[in-house]
């Protein structure tokens, strides 16, 4: 085990290193210049800018100086359009927005997603069954940008009962709508997989022999059938929390949440170097980790899985 | 499941004594009758199939009908406010003339949903079949050739899997921002195909591999047919069930990719405009206009749900032993 999450580990480095790479080579490749606008730029001024964040170098020079500060330091420098914020001042500031909200629908969409998948699974070919695989498919199909500006039309603007946008701590009713816009499509595919999945174990011996041992349905239910039914949502968490880092570019745009996927957006559209690099490095990371956590967890509970 | 009479053939007697040729069931012909027993999927073969129809010819059965086409602006009208809702004339009475309204300009939202619908069926259709003649290539040479080919090839998949290609892509997009709206919807093409092969890779991958050690591919090796030949004639059309499945299914994900970029403002560049932008243009005003975020997310909703349920549908036909149900 430990030798796996070495290993694991060992390929994480060059995967983050290879995005950092991607996205600083995209950003030079590109035409034009963060300081480039509608103006041209008095040449004095350009010289100056230029000079100030060494763009007249070599490339393997501004390459090596920012890789280094990174690996070295942890720093991935200063913003270049908010003048005097570090970059990892940004991320810890926006961090916990995104995580609140990202965290709180995932939660929700398990809690639902199970709920549902397992009833239609025990259930199978009821009207709950039809009903609620209907909803998953339309929950997988509802863009969050336009599910989330309906929920807003009809609870904010409608009926006066939630806030309609903006951040407003933790907890607070500003974080129902993003968690619901956000969990409806991982609630979908939860629901989906937690059907198949258990509509797959319950036909299994275990199961049988647990009813055959007088067990009650509940206890089978509960205790044998959904442990291993659940593989596959357990498994559905790695791609999940893609998605979800995504998700949320789109939902804290539509709820206006100072969170980091709005300033991931703000940072492409700025050609904010440091900041772009910043973020893209600091999802890759947090992503292969959460990876390495959901194989761990994995294997924990799926006795037959052996690295 | 009760027993298919069509699957039940006639005796060989009949057969024989008057005179007939009993065609066999072909695969296809199996898996066709077993879509249509399946409600929900035809349900997304006809609306899929009705709303591509509708989208290739709307623009101009308007046209000829109303005389707006979608980027019509009627400039003869100098009020500040030329937003309609569905079904109301510029005096504010009932009126066919715009079934969903219209938008801020005053144009037509009917023919707008339509022209935006011709592009977003497009980028779905073309992405795919990027992501296709990547993933069954890449696929298809890597499950043949096996060995420490292979095992590189397939970890540089699990290497690209596990990035956060939307991130990768809307810097990419950002980036390579190009000043024609043609430029962008290429860029955009290569962008979603390119992140969008990889789970095709491994499933033409694993086919090739259970394929390979058959007798028809022996043969072919025996008789001095070259490897790609082996590969591309011999292969590759025995995985298409599958792929096809698969790409049904990828069709409905990369408009939604689509949609969400160009949400962003990434994606298709204005005078063109797809579900995805429109929707983005109407969520500006959506506390005093809904109609303009409303008919484009719901035509696009209704669109991606009868994708999903026909490419379910295909998969249950096309491979029984898959079935769930």
């Amino acid at each position: 085990m430990l030798r796996f999450i070495l290993r694991r580990l060992l390929v994480t480095i060059p995967t983050i290193l290879v995005v950092i790479t991607i996205t600083w080579g995209l950003i030079k490749l590109a035409p034009g210049n963060f300081y480039s606008g509608e103006k041209r730029l008095p040449p004095a001024i350009e010289k100056a800018i230029r000079d100030k964040y060494g763009l007249d170098r070599p490339w393997y020079e501004q390459y090596g100086k920012m890789l280094w500060s990174i690996v070295r330091h942890g720093d991935f420098g200063t913003s270049l359009k908010y003048e005097g914020q570090s970059v990892n001042g940004i991320i810890r500031r926006s961090l916990p927005v995104s995580a609140a909200v990202g965290i709180l629908a995932y939660l929700l969409a398990l809690i639902v997603g199970i709920t549902a998948g397992s009833i239609a699974a025990l259930k199978q070919n009821s009207r709950w069954d039809y009903g609620s695989m209907t909803l998953a498919m339309l929950g997988i199909s509802l863009p969050n940008f336009v599910l989330g500006p309906i929920l807003v039309l009809i609870f904010s603007l409608s009926l006066y009962w939630l806030p309609p946008s903006r951040w407003g701590g933790f907890p607070s009713r500003n974080l129902i709508l993003p968690v619901i816009t956000l969990s409806a499509i991982y609630m979908a595919y939860i629901a989906r997989l937690a059907r198949a999945g258990m509509l797959e174990v319950l036909r299994s011996d275990y199961i049988r022999t647990a009813r055959a041992k007088g067990l009650s349905e509940k206890d089978v239910v509960i205790k044998h059938a959904l442990r291993g039914g659940l593989m596959p949502v357990i498994s559905y968490t790695g791609p999940a929390l893609a998605f979800l880092l995504t998700g949320t570019v789109v939902v804290e745009r539509i709820f206006a949440l100072p969170g980091l996927g709005n300033y991931f957006i703000q940072a492409s559209l700025n050609r904010d170097e440091p900041l772009l690099i910043g973020i893209v490095a600091f999802i890759a990371i947090t992503l292969l980790l959460m990876n390495l956590l959901v194989d761990i967890a994995y294997a924990y509970l799926d006795p037959r899985v052996r690295y | 499941m009760t027993p298919d009479p069509d699957l039940i053939h006639a005796s060989p007697e009949t057969a024989i004594t008057e005179g007939e040729y009993v065609r066999g069931t072909s695969l296809w012909r199996d898996a066709w009758r077993r879509l249509l027993k399946n409600k929900l999927a035809v349900f997304g073969l006809v609306v899929v199939t009705l709303i591509t129809l509708s989208s290739l010819i709307g623009p101009t059965v308007i046209k000829r009908a109303t005389g707006y086409t979608p980027d019509y602006i009627p400039t003869s009208d100098t009020r500040l406010i030329r937003s309609f809702p569905p079904f109301t004339g510029p005096d504010g009475q009932f009126s066919w003339t715009h079934p969903m309204g219209t938008d801020n300009a005053g144009r037509d939202q009917l023919a707008r949903v339509l022209q935006g619908g011709q592009i977003s069926l497009f980028v779905g259709i073309i992405s795919t079949l990027v992501s296709l003649l990547i993933g069954v290539s890449y696929g298809a040479i890597a499950g043949y050739v096996g060995g420490r080919v292979d095992n590189i090839m397939m970890r540089v998949v699990d290497v690209l899997y596990s990035l956060p290609y939307v991130i990768v892509v809307i810097v990419l997009l950002s980036m390579f921002r190009s000043q024609t709206a043609r430029g962008q919807l290429i860029l955009l093409f290569i962008a979603l195909g390119s992140v969008s092969w990889l789970t095709m890779a491994r499933i033409v991958r694993g086919q090739v591999l259970s394929l390979k050690n058959q007798e028809f591919v022996m043969a072919a090796k025996a008789t001095g047919v070259s490897t790609p030949r082996i590969i591309f004639r011999h292969l590759v059309p025995n995985t298409l069930g599958p792929v096809i499945v698969y790409a049904t299914l990828t069709v409905p994900q990369i408009m939604l990719t689509e949609a969400f970029l160009s949400f962003l403002g990434f994606g298709v560049q204005a005078p063109l405009a797809s579900w995805g932008s429109l929707a983005s243009d109407g969520i500006q005003n959506i506390a005093i206009f809904p109609w303009q975020l409303i008919f484009p997310g719901v035509t696009m909703a209704l669109t991606l749900f009868s994708l999903n349920f026909l490419g379910d549908g295909l998969r249950d036909a096309l491979d029984p032993q898959m079935r769930t149900t």
